[in-house]
């Protein structure tokens, strides 16, 4: 093995390198930098990479404890003290983070070294990373598609093996659906499990960070190390942290996997189709057990969702206001000449757009119709899921209705780009965990697209769907099939 | 609930202190009218015996000792103002 191979390694093989004394910290962040001044032209995964500090902290870096060396990505919505944290937002140029994270401080707490900050759609709202005010991040598998999103850059960086694991964030699908049009592993954690003290608001009530990573296993090691409570949090969930890899290698004989009908949706790809449905069979022969599930109140998840969200996101972004950090406008005639043109010139369409819906479902007279009404909804939706959980242990659909689309391709309509959450925002909006692994690919003109598999489990039940889905993965080579980015580089 | 056409963007986005142009305003105006027309779904739905969840989580008052901790200086909470003196924020004038 070169250093060239090291980018392509799992963190678990990585892991053996670094205790074996194979490999140091130091040369693990001097291959990953070779990687990525290599081909992050190409992809744009990244916003911003301080090689310098990484090479610091990889000096001291005591790899015997649980991530020791192991350089983590780290999305641009989640504050590192002393390194920029955009949102790839132009309103937060400049803009220096004064304190870790908690997911960081837990980060570092394991020995991994955050590297890099990810590009997202500008405060992680969109689903193909085209939102960012800052760069167009490209699909490795095809580089005239996008990644996903809002965590495209994480997933991107993964996919092409310029990073080891990735921290993303999502409030209504944004780990899990660029995990899977990307073909890499990304976990939404259970509500509350992981800290968000640190990370930017988007939605409160909806907001998660989680891993995206090349396998189950690595997602599981970086869970291990993220997870638990944080009394700076007050939707921290204060409950035991299992050993998230405990049950890694368990089979799927007796496992109770539910197919709901509502998620049979006719807009789905039926190459997507398809591969779920292999993957469905496939569990059953591996002795799961396939049971039928209804969720009555699908349909209305992403009306909820729309609401919600933005409703949580006019009210949190209103601090973006130029006075006590990033952009402030030139000149304002008076004060609210400031806030409105500040917020008018900083904000970009997407955000703005949602901005005005937000206000909009939330201000006198519309209240009761849109916000209230779709809170009593989303307790009907949460209480479909804890039905289902009384029968199965986990609910299988597609991640995603389609592969990776074109650049611009969805752009002019949002509510179509807002319906493609449906398989996604469900679980946000359940405060329950999921999972996005490959599941094969969809072909279209000569290109592999990959296919997302999703399960989702009950609250809590991160240690059964990294289970479920680890024995699938290890029976299958989708986790195998690296992206035309990655061999070609091998191969040079 | 109330008619999709009943939304105003340019009075909306005085409400959310937020400049938009003419071609945002209109544009906004229908997108966002389509993305309610959509919404109006969740009228079919039934909701006259349920509460309002506020999250999917059932947790509420969470308490923690009041003592103090140590935290940002004044000076690395003021680093990040774009216009700063004497350990205060800068802002236009509100006062005459």
């Amino acid at each position: 093995m070169t250093s060239k191979d090291l980018p392509a390694l799992t963190i678990a093989d990585l892991q053996s390198l670094l205790r074996l004394r194979e490999v140091s910290a130091r040369e693990v962040i001097d291959a990953l930098r070779e990687r990525i001044e290599d081909v992050d032209r190409e992809v744009n995964a990244y916003l911003s990479v301080d090689f310098d500090a990484a090479a610091q902290e990889a000096e001291t870096a005591n790899v015997d404890l649980p991530l020791g060396g192991v350089p983590i990505a780290i999305k641009d919505i989640i504050n590192i003290a002393g390194q920029p944290c955009t949102c790839a937002s132009k309103i937060l140029s400049g803009y220096r983070a004064p304190y870790d994270a908690t997911v960081i401080r837990n980060l570092r707490a394991a020995g991994a070294i955050p590297c890099g900050r990810t590009n997202m759609d500008e405060f992680a709202m969109g689903s193909s990373t085209e939102n960012s005010g800052l760069k167009l991040t490209r699909n490795p598998w095809d580089l005239s598609r996008v990644p996903g999103g809002s965590s495209g850059g994480s997933a991107a960086a993964v996919a092409a093996n310029e990073a080891f694991g990735a921290l993303g964030t999502e409030t209504g699908g944004s780990i899990r659906q660029p995990a899977a049009l990307s073909g890499v592993v990304g976990l939404k954690p259970t509500y509350g499990r992981v800290s968000r003290f640190g990370v930017v608001a988007f939605a409160s009530s909806l907001d998660q960070v989680g891993p995206l990573t090349k396998t189950v296993r690595d997602s599981a090691l970086i869970m291990n190390a993220i997870a638990g409570h944080d009394p700076q949090e007050t939707t921290s969930l204060n409950q035991a942290v299992p050993d998230y890899t405990a049950r890694l290698g368990r089979d799927l004989r007796g496992v109770r996997i539910g197919v709901a009908k509502e998620y049979m949706i006719p807009g789905t790809d039926p190459q997507v189709k398809s591969a779920v449905d292999s993957a469905v069979k496939h569990m059953n022969s591996l002795g799961a057990e396939i049971i039928d599930v209804s969720l009555p109140h699908t349909d209305y998840a992403v009306a909820v969702y729309y609401i919600l969200a933005t409703a949580e996101a006019s009210a949190n972004l209103a601090r973006f206001d130029g006075v006590r950090y990033g952009y402030r406008t030139e000149n304002p005639k008076d004060l609210l000449d400031h806030y409105s043109r500040t917020r008018g010139e900083g904000f970009g369409q997407e955000v703005k757009r949602r901005i005005i819906l937000g206000t909009y479902v939330l201000s006198s007279g519309y209240y009761d119709a849109y916000y209230l009404r779709a809170q009593k909804v989303r307790e009907l939706i949460r209480q479909d899921f804890a039905k289902a959980f009384e029968k199965v242990d986990a609910l299988v659909s597609p991640t995603s209705p389609v592969p990776a689309f074109k650049f611009g391709e969805r752009t002019a309509n949002p509510l179509q780009m807002y319906l493609a959450d449906i398989f996604t925002s469900p679980a946000n909006l359940a405060g329950i965990c999921g999972i996005s692994v490959p599941c094969g690919f969809a072909k279209l003109n000569g290109h592999r697209l990959p296919v997302g598999l999703q399960m989702l489990g009950k609250a809590l039940d991160e240690a059964r769907i990294l289970q479920i889905a680890h024995a699938y993965e290890q029976s299958t080579d989708w986790h195998k099939a690296h992206s035309p980015i990655s061999t070609s580089w091998q191969n040079a | 609930m109330a008619k999709p056409s009943d939304l105003d963007v340019r009075y909306v986005a005085k409400l959310a202190r937020l400049n938009l142009t003419d071609a945002e305003t209109e544009l906004f105006q229908k997108q966002l009218a389509d993305v309610l027309k959509y919404a109006q779904k969740l009228r079919e739905v039934d909701v006259g015996h349920m509460e309002a969840a506020a999250h999917g989580v059932p947790i509420f008052n969470v308490f923690r000792e009041d003592e103090p901790r140590d935290w940002l200086t004044a000076a690395q909470a003021l680093d990040n103002a774009p216009h700063q003196a004497n350990g205060l924020f800068i802002v236009t004038k509100v006062v005459e």
